[in-house]
């Protein structure tokens, strides 16, 4: 029990992540309307892009800019200075992807409650079955 | 990097998620969603990633929540679940 | 169905929680991915560039409608009388006396449209500065493009949809969409004909003239530029055919 005490303590903020990651695909499973299910994969979407940009944090280091006072000696940095940039480098792509599905899933929306006049998922079975 | 902080708003952000899945006004998901959105930004404030953050904030609480909003104006704004 | 979705979830959360076990400690200088990864890597900025265009271009295609409404409501301004005009087939222009109503017209309001009307100039020297300032302060293209973009929102939700489409045509929007994704491409592909790889610019440096040291400056700044172009016209294309259905007449 113990053991599963420190584990807990030295790992939470893996287990949150996963928690949020979960709750996103929950909602893209489980809720009815659609735009329900476009929010829960941005949530887990964005928990994703949180649980990468965790990996590269390092402790009692400072942000990735160096000035110009810092190779002022001709002193070389040293790496454990400074966070990892590359890890929050590849999330900004994904930000944009996120927010190009977005914008595009909420045009879809549009688009079907223009034509079936609902969006709920269930309703929208039935309509189309009945076509 | 003090971890207080980084269990509140972590916990705050779980809280957002959840409740912005149950509401049953689109409008208030809407809002929620762009509560959401401010909170992952502080976080990544927090862990360093300044440029992430900042990308977060001007898309996920600006633009993102504009767009919602602007689709739920031509949808319904009340949901069954 | 909901029971189901719940198990199937946890079981997924039981599974991931399983794998952090083996993760190393959370802020450790020492993790693999300080070590081994950080050395074989190139950007994929191009991505975002073409990623962003295409859903542009796709709501476009999605929802454009060409046709127009054909009820239209116009407000007398003297009396107050509201004209309702039901089936409009051949075009109808109305005497100045008249305003264009929405279906959901709200009066105009003085101080939502001054002060925004007075933001916006500052909103956009404001994404001049983050795009420009990209490698020395948190911020780029895409940032630049996004506040540049909702601006014009603003600009948008503050007066009325015509304001803006009067302003900033679909036509103009367009062109500047693929304007943005052609200077990048092209940058590129400078580097490629003169000899060099893809986005290589130190082979430019014979192409301009002063110190060649700061041809790489340039040639990111030119490529930035080209992204924030992008990003702007997508936001903005995005925003106006969500909002008015495709038929740019009214909006929120």
């Amino acid at each position: 029990m113990s053991d599963v005490l420190s584990l807990i303590i030295a790992k939470y903020n893996y287990w949150l992540y996963v928690i949020l990651m979960m709750i996103g695909l929950y909602g893209m499973i489980a809720k009815n309307n659609l735009i329900k299910k476009v929010v829960g994969m941005n949530i887990f979407q964005t928990a994703i892009i949180l649980f990468y940009v965790s990996i590269g944090y390092k402790t009692h280091a400072g942000i990735p800019i160096i000035t110009s006072a810092d190779t002022a000696h001709g002193v070389a940095v040293k790496a454990a200075d400074y966070i990892n940039p590359l890890t929050s480098c590849l999330m900004l792509t994904a930000i944009v992807v996120s927010v190009a599905t977005f914008g595009y899933a909420m045009a879809l929306a549009v688009r079907i409650y223009q034509r079936y006049k609902t969006l709920e998922e269930d309703e929208l079975r039935m309509r189309l079955s009945e076509e | 990097m003090h971890w207080p902080i980084d269990i509140i708003v972590l916990t705050f952000v779980i809280f957002c998620a959840i409740a912005a899945l149950s509401v049953q006004d689109l409008l208030g998901t809407a809002i929620l969603f762009g509560a959401y959105s401010f909170l992952m930004c502080l976080l990544w404030t927090i862990m360093g990633a300044v440029d992430v953050a900042f990308t977060e904030a001007s898309v996920g609480a600006g633009v993102s929540t504009v767009f919602f909003v602007a689709a739920i104006f031509r949808t319904s704004r009340r949901t069954k679940d | 169905m909901r029971i189901l979705a719940f198990i199937v979830v946890c079981l997924t959360g039981a599974f991931l929680l399983y794998g952090t076990s083996e993760f190393p400690d959370w802020g450790d200088p020492n993790a693999p991915a300080s070590l081994h990864v950080a050395g074989y890597y190139i950007e994929k900025t191009y991505e975002e560039t073409a990623v962003i265009f295409t859903a542009g271009i796709g709501c476009f295609l999605l929802l454009r409608d060409f046709r127009g409404k054909k009820e239209h409501y116009y407000h007398h301004i003297p009396t107050g009388v509201i004209l309702h005009i039901k089936d409009e087939k051949k075009s109808l222009t109305v005497g100045k006396e008249f305003g264009y109503m929405d279906k959901e017209w709200v009066p105009p309001d003085l101080i939502n449209k001054n002060i925004c009307r007075i933001l916006i100039p500052f909103i956009q020297i404001n994404a001049l500065y983050v795009l420009a300032h990209g490698d020395y302060s948190p911020g780029g293209g895409f940032q630049g493009g996004v506040i540049f973009g909702s601006s014009l929102i603003l600009l948008s939700i503050s007066y009325d949809l015509k304001t803006l489409v009067k302003r900033v045509k679909e036509r103009l929007l367009g062109i500047f969409a693929a304007l943005g994704v052609l200077i990048y491409a092209g940058t590129g592909a400078l580097c490629l004909i003169i000899g060099g790889n893809f986005l290589d610019y130190g082979k430019l440096a014979p192409l301009l003239p002063g110190h060649s040291d700061h041809i790489r400056a340039y040639g990111m700044l030119v490529v930035e530029i080209g992204v924030g172009i992008a990003v702007m016209a997508v936001m903005t294309i995005i925003y106006i055919n969500i909002v008015s259905e495709g038929r740019h007449d009214e909006g929120l």
